[in-house]
């Protein structure tokens, strides 16, 4: 089951995971027995078929899915013994992106990148919208960084799709995290938007220095992207390797069946 | 699939537009009883007459409306607006927090359970039967009157704006949950902005129902307009109250304008 | 990261003129609630004593004189209950037409709408109580005067409602019906009422509900109904026999609750 390509010089890894065990269903496990281990830098695509557990994975990083057993380690802490202030923090440290974009739809996009603050500041000044001019900035900074510098005042129900991810990977880096997440960040998307919404998370991994994982149905973004892939089957972890690695036998055993490799 | 699958359950063909056996029933029995319901009313032709020549003379004396008596009609109209906004005012600021406690996608069941069953039992008895408890145990006047209102708001807008907050994405709450905001905060941001222009709409909305019913609760003593109207009837001083019903009409044309406004305002 | 702007951008949640117009609405908003809280005509004393007044009448209350049903609440609440189907089924009768004629696509006649419209309005500006008022001044104390004030109130509602389904209706099925050459009746049957017809029903429901709650106090100013009960009660004082005719309607009013949603649930 681990291959383990890890090679990269590790002082601490990032984010360790141990024997991760989530059942929504008792008896009927998604996740069986996860152990994985992300270090400083790149960019991770998990691949699988769908209802293989990529979703209930990221989301039992941030705790959006409670883990029913076993151990997160985000930078030598571990998430699953958090609780109330300290999950908040732990959260903040942690951007996330969704398929569907999952913006405010009826607030601005300057509004939404804000939320990515709300873990800093206190209910009456969240309420009167009072943000640290510094944050303001930044939000402005990473509006330019995306390429949506004029968009602030706009709704974000008035955005295109393609727009709306920007935002929606600004508002995750807003929050200065020290790992980003993407569940199916491009499956909403048109193939070029796909592309740039990837190389905006490579590139934005890359500047600041965090880990990206990325779950993902397009193995051909995957092997495009990332610097390694993770390959998920029932739960467990069915391939761990660089992206190079990742050939048709592979894909077989991740996905079952061959007729669709044609 | 296998093809086509042969739908077995129903004949080749219905007659178009038939109705079932059941549903004609329905009808028949809903006839004899209206029939049986009228007889019980004392409905006779004779009756019938009467009555139109009384309504005729009736509304002989109701028109041209008198104003002379100004006084208490403005006095008992200013009431009854004081009455509709502040039962507004208040309904609606206990509505916000029993909604959100209503929510059963946001709350536990513990929570949800009470809190509904408190807005529920605010909304079974009609704000007129409310008004008369409030009228015996705070004493006749306007406070009644507000107290009643009050107590019908919350039974009006909290099952709304419960409702409303059932209705909003889930996916826009977790990804603010995701960015580690407290829980306060994942209201303001993931919630209040998907919910507050019907929330808006309920307000207004609750406003011009408190006026209406703001005329009505002094009837049974709980101060407005309503006692001025009530005794006009009763002195048979029906010019008079032709002018109080064309001033409550007037009051509420203009309040449904100013509500308008107000939506505009918030993009409702 | 892109290196820092020279200058520092302001961001505001809002335009300046559209913050202008917000605080100006806001600040109306508090100096209505203001003033109306500062000239209502509340007695403190009052409002300290609600507390003790209310327990003092919940302790009058009980026990229930649950015996006082048969002889004294029983036939009123029956009289209630045909006062509210009855007038619902009157109302529907009369709103129908007006419906037909509001709905602009199916009357496409500017002043027909208008004047559908504004009998409408008036219909729905009258509370019920008014009505009730008006109609025992002309037939005199009873439950047919409580059965024409629901029905007339009740016109407005269902009228309105009606005629907005219509309007609301797809255009498809009437081109279809009028380029095969039917006529308006068979339009109206084949085009327009399969269509309406489940919004109809519940619109129907949603009015025999309220009508429940609301006949229920048409016996305060003499229409007939347990409120007649009611009142003979609360003038004697007699707060066993007030909790009695609450909990009967009360009770009513959840069965008739129920009772919508059910065949709601089974004819829609």
């Amino acid at each position: 089951m681990n291959t383990a390509a890890d090679t990269q010089p590790t002082t601490q890894a990032a984010l360790v995971i141990r024997k991760l065990f989530k059942a929504y269903v008792a008896g009927q496990p998604v996740l069986k027995g996860i152990d994985l281990t992300f270090g400083g830098t790149g960019l991770t695509a998990i691949i699988g078929a769908s209802g293989t557990g990529k979703s209930t994975l990221l989301r039992c990083i941030n705790r959006l899915v409670e883990p029913t057993s076993g151990e997160i380690l985000l930078e030598g802490e571990d998430i699953v013994r958090l609780g109330g202030e300290q999950l908040r923090a732990a959260r903040r440290r942690i951007g996330m992106v969704f398929q569907e974009y999952n913006l405010v739809e009826r607030l601005t996009v300057m509004e939404n990148l804000l939320t990515g603050r709300l873990g800093t500041i206190g209910p009456l000044d969240a309420w009167l919208r009072r943000f640290p001019p510094a944050d303001i900035e930044h939000a402005f900074a990473l509006l330019d960084t995306v390429g949506l510098a004029n968009f602030a005042n706009q709704r974000a129900d008035s955005l295109s799709g393609g727009q709306r991810q920007r935002v929606g990977i600004a508002r995750a880096l807003m929050q200065e995290p020290r790992l980003l997440l993407a569940d199916e960040p491009t499956s909403s998307l048109d193939p070029k938007t796909s592309v740039e919404i990837m190389e905006l998370l490579r590139e934005q991994g890359r500047a600041n220095n965090i880990p990206v994982i990325v779950n993902m149905h397009d193995v051909e973004l995957a092997r495009r992207f990332a610097d390694r892939v993770i390959g998920m089957r029932n739960g467990e972890v069915a391939f761990d390797g660089a992206a190079t690695a990742l050939d048709d036998g592979m894909l077989r055993s991740i996905y079952g069946g061959e007729g669709w490799l044609q | 699939m296998s093809g086509a699958a042969p739908l077995r359950a129903q004949p080749a063909y219905l007659p178009p537009f038939r109705q079932s056996n059941a549903q004609r029933a329905a009808f028949v029995l809903l006839a004899a009883y209206a029939l049986y319901a009228a007889a019980q009313f004392d409905l006779t032709w004779a009756r019938f007459i009467i009555g139109l020549s009384n309504g005729a003379r009736f509304l002989g004396r109701m028109f041209p409306p008198s104003f002379a008596n100004w006084e208490p009609l403005l006095k008992g109209m200013l009431e009854s607006l004081e009455i509709a906004v502040l039962a507004s005012v208040v309904g609606i600021a206990l509505s916000l927090p029993l909604g959100l406690l209503s929510a059963r996608n946001l709350m536990p069941a513990w929570v949800t359970w009470p809190a509904r069953s408190l807005v529920a039992l605010c909304r079974a008895l009609h704000p007129v039967i409310v008004a008369i408890l409030f009228v015996k145990a705070v004493g006749f006047g306007a406070l009644a009157g507000i107290l009643a209102l009050v107590v019908a708001s919350v039974g009006f807008i909290g099952k709304l704006f419960a409702e409303a907050i059932e209705e909003i994405s889930l996916k826009q709450v977790e990804a603010v949950r995701a960015s580690g905001a407290s829980f306060a905060n994942v209201i303001t941001y993931g919630v209040l902005p998907q919910v507050f222009s019907r929330f808006v709409g309920f307000g207004t909305y609750q406003f011009d129902s408190n006026l209406r019913n703001s005329t009505m609760v002094g009837i049974v003593g709980a101060g407005g307009i309503g006692a001025t109207l009530f005794s006009a009837f009763q002195r048979f001083d029906y010019d008079f109250v032709c002018a109080i019903l064309l001033t409550i009409i007037a009051v509420i044309v203009i309040g449904e304008t100013l509500t308008n406004v107000l939506k505009k305002v918030f993009r409702a | 990261m892109p290196e820092a702007r020279p200058e520092a951008r302001q961001w505001r949640r809002f335009g300046a003129g559209e913050q202008l117009v917000r605080f100006a609405v806001y600040l109306l908003l508090v100096a209505t609630v203001v003033a109306a809280g500062r000239s209502v005509e509340i007695i403190p004393e009052f409002l300290y004593d609600a507390p003790e007044q209310m327990q003092d009448l919940l302790v009058r209350m009980w026990p229930v004189d649950f015996a006082h049903y048969p002889k004294g609440v029983h036939a009123g609440l029956m009289e209630t209950l045909q006062i509210a189907t009855l007038g619902t089924l009157l109302a529907l009768v009369l709103a129908v037409p007006f419906g037909l004629l509001a709905a602009r696509n199916l009357t496409p006649l500017p002043p027909v709408n208008f004047f559908a419209r504004l009998v409408l309005v008036a219909s729905r500006s009258v509370n019920s109580l008014v009505w009730a008022l008006l109609f025992v001044a002309v037939f005199g104390p009873g439950a047919l005067a409580g059965m024409l004030a629901i029905a007339f109130r009740s016109i407005g509602f269902l009228g309105k409602l009606i005629g907005e389904a219509i309007e609301e209706t797809a255009k498809g099925p009437v081109e279809a019906l009028t380029a095969a050459g039917a006529g308006t009746g068979a339009l109206i049957w084949y085009a327009y009422w399969p269509q309406i017809r489940p919004a109809f029903w519940s619109i129907v429901l949603l009015r025999w509900d309220i009508n429940v709650r609301e006949s229920a106090v048409l016996g305060l100013v003499g229409a007939g109904g347990i409120g007649m009960a009611l009142d003979t009660a609360l003038n004697l004082f007699q707060w066993e026999r007030v909790a009695m005719v609450l909990v009967a309607i009360f009770v009513v009013v959840i069965i008739a609750e129920l009772a919508v949603t059910q065949v709601r649930k089974r004819i829609l």
